[in-house]
């Protein structure tokens, strides 16, 4: 009997909520699969088994908020992998060697204590006793086929006895006659609509955008950059650059963090009654996923140069993708880039990622033509960049200042 | 949409390529009358002084490819069968394939080398060989082995615009078997990834080249005996997609590898061990593996031939019993 404990979930973090149980007592639990799903002022999270077995005791209901190490649940580890009397006919293979060139008959069962690791797997996690099975492969072996038929039917017949029918069709019976699945009518949604129930990650995007705009009082304002020479200098660094694509992202993101600097107000939290200005620049880059949106960061941006730049929001990309961020990776963002111009975007009003209290967009790069030099038009390369910040820690004027100063460190590049 | 073969998809992507790109141009044996296969043809007349004839000398001509990648030209070899490319051997596996790490990444090799390569085409033993193990162990070399005509495209695409050495596997027993309906340009593609071409629960094929359509043959034999196969294409041999390998071997717990090369040293025992590290506990049988026998030269006679060559029916026997077992 191990005790799974309240995992702690980044740094400075004391305590976390059970949001939900993925498991129940008695219910199979594999190394690394979901337990709970925990919530924390920082990210939620699910919690992997550190052990394989039996969920034994539960000690934390859903909503209940607990100390980081405080007991959540047990489970009953699993004592090496098969019990004892399944392994024991595995003698029986040597001997059927020239059995095996005919087809088998149905009488042999010289491999039917012979089981293949994914059959002592599935039979492990799902309870199963594999010496009452007949197999259905070469010398009577129990095959993961045969062993996926006894899990499917059992959470058929699990279903029907939540009277939760398991598809919309009705039930093929085993000789062929069909029957209406009973209860589907009472349970089965309207036609008008489909009921999609929401993914973690999609509550927690629902509650932070809308605890950002509860508490804080947003102001937006948006500037027209010129970036030709951004687009120049992208052209051709972009050819000699290996390994990943250079977009314009690093460069827009290297020119936010140098301009953090010389505007500390905007690199702060916000935390009740005092502001917290930070000292290195924790550069958060929203990046669209299938599973939803995710804001993991690059700490100390200030400290890489572009091409640095390029390979971690690379990384941090094609993680993100794969749903394979860590905490770590979402931890102590003091300001937030977005590049709403991948979507084809030419204006934005970005929500504050709070408690941060600034995130500026970048839109789309649009050929245009610009009056310059006062009286003369010429083809410029625009793009507006849109800042939303929070009012309550600073106003326009700072705001408009720190904008500024990004459109002039844009402007000088190439 | 249009059908293109195996070799007007090559033709018309080198075709593009030179056009697209000044700093293009092809080197190789026969290329300016159009090559032996005639991948090149109408080629030279096109694009004057930039498809180049070279001596029957393959250590020369990737050592010119590798010079004029170095010095920013975006070259693209034609060895004129696989089976001589060993001459160039060294040029690829110590110069072309460690530049990058010789010069602390400071420096890099855009350079494709194409090569017609395998058995069935009664080409005896020095036009049928198998070379693609040799090379696919050699890190710092991409290998890509395709089998359908629009990968072809979008796979030589990117090999010739990614900046590391690629040697760029054409099955010529495919080049006019195989067609395939096509339409616009080549999709946007990546080096280094296998992709999934049929779904079954039973068992996992995995192949490359001609045994790719050999297995799907024996697919679809299979399936009408109700045993229904994964079939993966490989499409790149080095890096193998161990993430698509796993997934799909997962998906049923029994592996079949094909190979028309030698067993011994194939890509299939470095596919049937990762599967062995990595997905042990999902496998339901012995990993299988129907390849060449070990036999230096490719006979030319055809039925030794077709003893030396897998083909679907040599694959379904294999599936059939792997599926029973």
């Amino acid at each position: 009997m191990a005790t799974v404990t309240m995992p702690q979930l980044g740094e400075s973090v004391t305590e976390g909520t059970v949001l939900q149980w993925f498991k129940q007592p008695g219910d199979g639990v594999a190394l690394d699969e979901s337990l709970c799903e925990i919530e924390t002022e920082k990210v939620a999270a699910e919690l992997p088994s550190p052990f394989e077995g039996t969920l034994g005791e539960i000690f934390v209901p859903e909503g209940e908020t607990i100390p980081v190490d405080a007991p959540l649940c047990t489970i009953i580890e699993v004592a090496g992998s098969a019990p004892e009397e399944e392994m024991a006919p595995v003698a029986a293979a040597a001997v059927d060697g020239a059995a095996a060139e005919a087809p088998a008959p149905t009488a042999d069962h010289s491999r039917a204590g012979v089981y293949s690791p994914v059959v002592q797997r599935l039979a492990t996690r799902h309870d199963i006793d594999l010496a009452a099975i007949a197999g259905s492969g070469r010398g009577g072996r129990v095959t993961r086929k045969d062993v996926q038929a006894i899990i499917d039917e059992r959470e058929r017949e699990a279903a029907a006895a939540d009277g939760i029918p398991p598809a919309a069709a009705p039930l093929p019976l085993p000789d062929g006659e069909v029957v209406p699945t009973p209860g589907v009518a009472t349970v089965a949604p309207s036609d008008a609509y489909d009921v999609v129930p929401l993914s973690a990650t999609r509550r927690k995007i629902a509650e932070n955008m809308a605890r950002s705009t509860a508490e804080a009082p947003q102001a937006w304002m948006m500037l027209e950059v010129d970036v030709t020479g951004l687009v120049a200098l992208r052209t051709r660094e972009r050819e000699r650059f290996v390994g990943v694509d250079l977009t314009y992202l690093p460069y827009f993101a290297s020119t936010v963090a140098h301009t953090l600097t010389d505007f500390p107000e905007m690199n702060a939290r916000w935390h009740g009654d005092e502001l917290h200005r930070y000292r290195r620049v924790n550069l958060g880059i929203a990046i669209a996923t299938e599973r939803g949106l995710v804001v993991p960061v690059v700490p100390n941006a200030r400290d890489l140069s572009v091409a640095g730049l390029a390979r971690r929001i690379d990384d941090l990309v094609a993680r993100a993708h794969a749903g394979k961020l860590r905490i770590e990776d979402m931890e102590a963002g003091t300001f937030t880039v977005n590049n709403t111009g991948a979507f084809g975007s030419i204006a934005s009003n970005p929500i504050v990622n709070h408690p941060q209290i600034g995130i500026v967009t970048m839109e789309r790069v649009v050929r245009r033509p610009v009056v310059v030099d006062d009286d003369a038009i010429a083809i410029r390369s625009m793009m507006n960049v849109a800042l939303s910040f929070d009012h309550r820690a600073l106003d326009g004027a700072e705001a408009g200042a720190f904008l500024a100063a990004l459109k002039e460190r844009l402007e000088a590049l190439g | 949409m249009s059908e293109v073969s195996v070799l007007e998809a090559v033709r018309e992507t080198l075709d593009e390529a030179l056009g697209a790109d000044d700093r293009v141009f092809l080197l190789g044996e026969d290329l300016e009358t159009g090559g032996v296969f005639r991948a090149t043809d109408g080629l030279a007349e096109k694009y004057p002084g930039r498809v180049l004839d070279t001596p029957l000398a393959e250590s020369s001509i990737v050592g010119i490819t590798i010079g004029a990648a170095h010095y920013g030209q975006r070259p693209i070899a034609e060895i004129q069968f696989a089976d001589f490319i060993h001459a160039g051997f060294d040029q690829l596996c110590s110069e072309a394939s460690r530049w990058s790490w010789r010069t602390r990444g400071e420096q890099y090799l855009p350079m494709v080398v194409r090569t017609p390569w395998g058995g069935g085409v009664h080409g005896g033993q020095h036009h049928s060989q198998s070379i693609e193990a040799y090379y696919a162990h050699m890190p710092g070399i991409k290998v890509v082995a395709p089998s359908f005509p629009a990968d072809y495209r979008s796979l030589l695409k990117a090999a010739i615009a990614d900046p590391n050495p690629v040697l760029f596997l054409e099955h010529k027993r495919t080049y006019r078997l195989i067609r395939q309906e096509v339409d616009g340009a080549p999709a946007e593609d990546r080096i280094g990834h296998s992709r999934i071409t049929r779904t079954g629960d039973d068992l996992t094929v995995f192949a490359y080249g001609l045994m790719l359509h050999e297995s799907l043959a024996a697919a679809e034999e299979l399936a009408g005996d109700g045993i229904e196969c994964t079939v993966v294409d490989l499409l790149t041999l080095n890096p193998l997609d161990q993430e698509t390998i796993l997934e799909a071997a997962r998906a049923t717990g029994k592996v079949l590898i094909v190979h028309e090369d030698t067993l011994t040293g194939g890509l299939g025992g470095e596919i049937a061990a990762i599967i062995a590290e990595q997905a042990f506990e999902d496998l339901d049988a012995p990993i299988r593996r129907v390849a060449g026998p070990d036999i230096p030269p490719m006979p030319f006679h055809e039925a030794m031939e077709s003893f030396f060559m897998p083909d679907r029916a040599k694959i379904a026997a294999a599936a059939r019993d792997l599926a029973a077992y």
